[in-house]
């Protein structure tokens, strides 16, 4: 069993040795003139405005949490769903299959929470009422 | 593997320790793993790919490195080599050097656990299938680091929703798979393997009306994983340049996509594994083989298992150029609205069938394996229809 486990340390050595190996080799071989404009990022021939570094959307983060979530829940059933064949081999297959589905069902319950509050749409529909919207004497403002 | 070691220790190498002999035989492992098979596979993937998308786009595609070009890889690896390697001055370093690391060690490892035969594999974990899911999703990681420490706006999107995109679909991509867990009863892939027979009835696939689902599903958030087309929004070149790798140069840029046509392998070793019998032969085969050599019913079940594998790789290398890419709302929508309730769906239906008919139900069996043979001869059919129909003159000369 130890052998396993560490056949999975050395393959991320071996592995990362030969990623390693191979950009050390590339810099022994390879030209370097730096320039000013090679530093520059990518943006159409242009010259860059402002940084990347911005605060994306927070629906990233929804479905982050989401996520989470579903992945508990998959992590563990995946213990139960191995030895649910012993179970059902015992005669005890529909207890086994309504405690997995007790506990898996709480979780989708939370996917239709999630569902019907709108949050797997990726546009969200924001509503605007009249104290939301901005005066164009605010918006000229801005 | 560890069956080596113990041979090698015993018979050949009196004096080393076992430790040692271990050492040796991982370290030989995990090399000719990379440099024999990894390796080629994904440089010739790249060649294939390439022609193939020729081919459907009617052109000719590289055909001057060596015969029919089928050396361009290794000529497009020394170029990547040589090629000066820019880091822009506005990137996050660390994260920027980190990330192909990443990005290739999430595809790498999980060749730990993948089978190449019966015997062929290089450690037979015990939590096999939750290894490679674990593994493949450091590639997220790895990905978001790339799109983060760019400093780029495009690498900056393409990362953003390499995440959603990979951890979204691994929902679907667990609950497909347990499925075929219930039913194996254990998450070590030779397990898994010899739970199923050689011939297509065995299979997984057509246990119960559930699981052919249950495959599409897996298949379908797989590619989604791997970046592929019809999925392929972090890299969408239409639209964000070239996503997350859009600051990479030389080296670094050939190991993200070495890992991307690495993972071709990958997803369908999964697919082969969990639904299509994996490395199976029939018994009276095997028994022939073995009469001619002890390791010849290996290398066919090899054969075998890598053929399968073959069929899904150019399978998701034609979707790519069939079916055009989705909107990032669909594909979140696809994802929680279509294929996680449906997966879920089918979880609970195989675990009731599996109460009602312990034993399976064998004219259900038969009957789903004769409407799978009817859409592959019809899915052959229009290929070669379509091949003979649209007939393009290629140079078959080696040397022009």
């Amino acid at each position: 069993m130890l052998f396993n486990f560490a056949n999975i340390l050395v393959f991320v050595l071996v592995g990362g040795g030969f990623v390693g190996v191979s950009l050390f080799v590339s810099r022994l071989i390879q030209p370097r003139f730096p320039t000013l404009e090679k530093g520059l990022i990518y943006e159409c021939g242009e010259i860059p405005v402002d940084n990347a570094w911005i605060n994306y959307n927070l629906r990233y983060y929804l479905v982050a949490i989401i996520f989470v979530i579903f992945d508990v829940e998959i992590a563990f059933v995946y213990p139960v769903a191995t030895v649910f064949k012993n179970w059902i081999a015992e005669g005890k297959g529909m207890i086994a299959f309504i405690e997995i589905m007790v506990f898996a069902l709480i979780l989708f319950v939370g996917l239709i929470y999630v569902w019907k509050k709108g949050d797997l749409n990726w546009f969200k529909e924001v509503v605007v009422t009249e104290d939301t919207r901005r005066t164009p004497e605010e918006a000229t403002a801005l | 593997m560890e069956q080596l070691a113990i041979t090698i220790h015993e018979n050949y190498l009196w004096g080393a320790p076992l430790w040692a002999v271990n050492l040796i035989v991982m370290f030989g492992a995990s090399a000719v793993v990379l440099m024999l098979f990894v390796a080629p596979f994904a440089g010739i993937t790249s060649f294939v790919e390439r022609r193939i998308a020729a081919r459907i786009q009617d052109r000719i595609g590289p055909n001057r490195v060596g015969p029919q070009g089928i050396l361009q890889f290794l000529a497009d690896g020394i170029k990547s080599l040589m090629k000066e390697d820019l880091i822009p001055t506005d990137a996050d370093k660390p994260l920027f050097i980190l990330a192909p690391y990443l990005v290739f060690l999430g595809m790498f490892t999980t060749f730990v656990a993948i089978p190449f035969s019966s015997k062929l594999i290089v450690s037979d974990l015990n939590v096999g299938l939750l290894f490679i899911f674990a593994t493949s999703a450091i590639t997220a990681v790895g990905l978001v680091m790339a799109g983060w420490g760019s400093g780029s706006k495009w690498s900056m999107l393409g990362g953003m929703r390499a995440a959603a995109q990979i951890i979204s679909y691994e929902i679907p991509t667990g609950l497909a798979a347990l499925c075929v867990i219930l039913l194996a009863g254990s998450l070590s892939l030779q397990t898994i393997i010899a739970g199923q027979g050689a011939y297509p009835w065995q299979w997984y696939l057509f246990n119960n009306p559930f699981n052919p689902l249950a495959f599409f599903i897996l298949l379908a958030s797989l590619v989604a994983e791997g970046n592929r087309a019809p999925f392929d929004l972090p890299e969408a070149e239409s639209e964000l340049v070239s996503g997350y790798n859009t600051e990479y140069s030389g080296m670094r840029f050939l190991f993200i996509f070495f890992a991307e046509w690495a993972n071709l392998y990958i997803i369908g070793a999964l697919v082969t594994v969990l639904f299509l019998g994996g490395w199976q032969i029939p018994v009276g085969v095997s028994e022939w083989a073995g009469g001619v050599a002890s390791w010849f019913p290996q290398v066919l079940q090899f054969l075998t298992f890598f053929l399968k594998v073959l069929v899904f790789v150019f399978l998701i290398i034609q979707l790519r150029w069939t079916l055009p890419r989705v909107r990032m709302d669909q594909l979140m929508e696809i994802c929680w609205k279509y294929l996680v309730p449906v997966a879920f769906v089918c979880v609970m239906g195989v675990a009731l069938w599996m109460i009602i008919w312990p034993e399976g139900l064998p004219w259900m069996t038969y009957l789903l394996t004769a409407v799978a043979g009817l859409i592959v001869a019809y899915y052959c059919y229009r290929v070669i229809w379509q091949l003979r129909n649209t007939k393009a003159t290629l140079e078959f000369n080696p040397f022009v």
